[in-house]
């Protein structure tokens, strides 16, 4: 073959092998969130103890805005103990955590709270508006929403210790 | 009411009623149209390739009720379409868009097939040219090697 066909070859091989490359580096589960950055959607969630919170009465206090379900078995399960540990550190400072139980049953979401301990405020998005507003698409996602009520950092998956603290100290 | 008036009063009647309700049919229709149209154009976020429109999920029955309720008010398709987008990405969107990096997925495809039909142009043309075709080698000189045994073995069964 000659020296210009080997070289045109190899020439249209190059993108497609980058193009590839590409695509095996990206992670197909995963979803960046366009709305990092931007004002978080508002929200007014009746929660399960008969109290009710809006985002804009939040305003001015981070917020750790938490989704979650009782079906969603370990990750919710191993989130939990380090949400609660959260609010009982930082709320003097004026953090707020709220957790919104999405698709989920009234028995077993208060099983779950009650199973946790849980003392922040939890409430049940029954119309799945607030799920879809904030363009969550699994369960446990975490929104980190700055005073100013723009999203400072959405977080897919388990939340650590370290990772909840660092992000809430970023905030404050 | 007497036998021969009754006729012109159910006709008045349907007169009456009708045009209340045709257009409000045609809008249920439309609405459920457009609906299932923008559905189907959504990815459902908690499925594997399925569509908002074909998805029995909890989620896509909301996202389903979300896009009835903004076309009630008067949003647009494209509005509705917008909305999901802002909140997801164009991730959500089950076709990417006419735009920028995206022509990749539109293109490459078509670039695919052309270069491949290109390809097997090009070889069959060679192919001819050079004389594969049926008895190409007829008019080919015979090695000399072979030759002489050819011709040893000819003479040899005919005796």
């Amino acid at each position: 073959m000659a020296t210009w066909k080997k070289l045109s070859l190899l020439l249209s091989i190059i993108p497609l092998l980058l193009l590839l490359a590409y695509g095996f580096k990206t992670n197909p589960r995963e979803v960046p969130s366009p709305l990092v950055g931007r004002q978080a959607p508002p929200f007014a969630l009746s929660m399960f103890d008969g109290s009710s919170k809006s985002l804009e009465a939040l305003r001015g206090k981070p917020v750790v805005l938490n989704f979650w379900a009782s079906w969603c078995f370990p990750a919710c399960y191993e989130e939990a103990p380090h949400l609660e540990a959260a609010w009982q550190i930082y709320r003097d400072q004026g953090v707020t955590v709220i957790g919104v139980d999405i698709q989920d049953r009234d028995t077993d979401a208060k099983a779950f709270i009650e199973r946790h301990k849980l003392s922040f405020p939890n409430g049940p998005d029954l119309q799945g508006k607030i799920t879809i507003d904030y363009g969550v698409y699994g369960v446990p996602e975490t929104f980190f929403i700055r005073k100013d009520g723009t999203i400072h950092y959405k977080h897919v998956g388990a939340l650590d210790a370290k990772l909840l603290k660092a992000k809430i100290e970023e905030m404050l | 009411m007497s036998s021969g008036k009754r006729p012109l009063v159910v006709c008045l009647l349907l007169l009456m009623v009708l045009p209340g309700t045709w257009p409000s049919a045609i809008l249920a229709g439309s609405l459920e149209k457009q609906t299932h149209e923008l559905a189907a154009e959504l990815r459902c976020p908690v499925c594997q390739n399925l569509s908002v429109a074909d998805s029995p999920s909890e989620m896509a029955i909301q996202m389903r009720e979300i896009i009835i309720e903004k076309l009630k008010n008067g949003e647009s398709p494209e509005q509705v379409r917008g909305y999901f987008v802002s909140r997801y990405g164009e991730w959500i969107l089950l076709a990417p868009t006419r735009r920028g990096f995206n022509w990749l997925a539109w293109l490459l495809p078509f670039v695919a097939i052309l270069g491949g039909a290109g390809i097997i142009v090009l070889t069959i043309r060679r192919a001819i040219k050079r004389g594969h075709g049926p008895n190409a080698d007829a008019s080919r000189p015979l090695d000399p090697r072979y030759a002489s045994r050819l011709e040893a073995e000819l003479k040899e069964s005919e005796r």
